[in-house]
């Protein structure tokens, strides 16, 4: 059975060969997330009822802000690969996922980025 | 074109667990990605000073919020357990039928022993956030 069309074989497309690179990606902040995801909610319950100073004081302390950052960093890149692979599975005009594609990167790099960027304010003093 | 297989036909399939899970572990994960315009809010508020953490907790703690945030709680543990499932079928375990059946089940009942007992955390601690 062929498994390719008759145009996919005369352009000669075939694998990107990043497929691997998405594919490890993934599992690796899958797994770093689990730690770091598990210990925010648990955060996230003993610091909710927290005023702005206890809890700037608590975000601010060394080990909490790199959590914090590992968990944005990890947590938006994990988002981006799942976000492309449903758009690429589901929109087929390639317009509409072009535009979807680089819509979603560039919301998802400014949600990290401003992530990041609220921790480092506070852990610098700043807030 | 060539006759390439396609599937599934969405208009005569039949679901089962595991389809049913498979869809759910991606509609969880978008809208996830969608919630964590929730941790943005709490920490940017947090870094704006007092007076916007302060409007962001009763934002956070007013009912619709609160709902919005059990969901999310629930889409985290469902996701969170079914993306275990996935990691251990990545190490080449637990294809076998009855053994996904089991494991899907345990995913879902984790998801929502794991809600229940955040929230009941939650409720425990004054009541909302």
């Amino acid at each position: 059975m062929k498994l390719r069309s008759a145009l996919g074989r005369v352009r000669g497309l075939g694998s990107a060969k990043n497929g691997f690179g998405h594919w490890w990606h993934q599992r690796l902040t899958a797994i770093a997330l689990v730690p770091l995801s598990l210990w925010f909610v648990n955060a996230i319950l003993a610091h909710m009822h927290d005023d702005h100073a206890t809890v700037v004081n608590w975000i601010g302390s060394p080990f909490v802000s790199v959590l914090l950052i590992a968990l944005i960093l990890s947590l938006f890149y994990h988002a981006k690969l799942g976000l492309q692979v449903v758009i690429e599975d589901y929109l087929h005009d390639e317009l509409y996922k072009l535009v979807a594609l680089v819509a979603m990167k560039f919301a998802v790099a400014f949600g990290a980025l401003l992530g990041v960027v609220a921790v480092l304010k506070i852990s610098l003093g700043l807030a | 074109m060539a006759n390439n297989p396609i599937s599934p036909h969405l208009q005569v399939y039949r679901p089962q667990l595991t389809s049913v899970l498979s869809i759910s572990h991606r509609i969880s994960g978008v809208f996830l990605a969608i919630g964590t315009v929730m941790i943005l809010y709490w920490l940017v508020a947090a870094s704006l000073g007092p007076a916007a953490y302060a409007e962001a907790k009763r934002c956070l703690a007013a009912l619709p919020t609160q709902i919005l945030l059990f969901g999310w709680t629930f889409a985290f543990f469902y996701h969170l357990c079914n993306g275990i499932r996935h990691l251990l079928w990545d190490s080449g375990r637990g294809f076998e039928l009855e053994t996904a059946y089991k494991s899907g089940y345990a995913a879902i009942g984790g998801a929502v022993a794991l809600t229940l007992l955040t929230w009941l955390c939650v409720l425990t601690q004054g009541g909302g956030a």
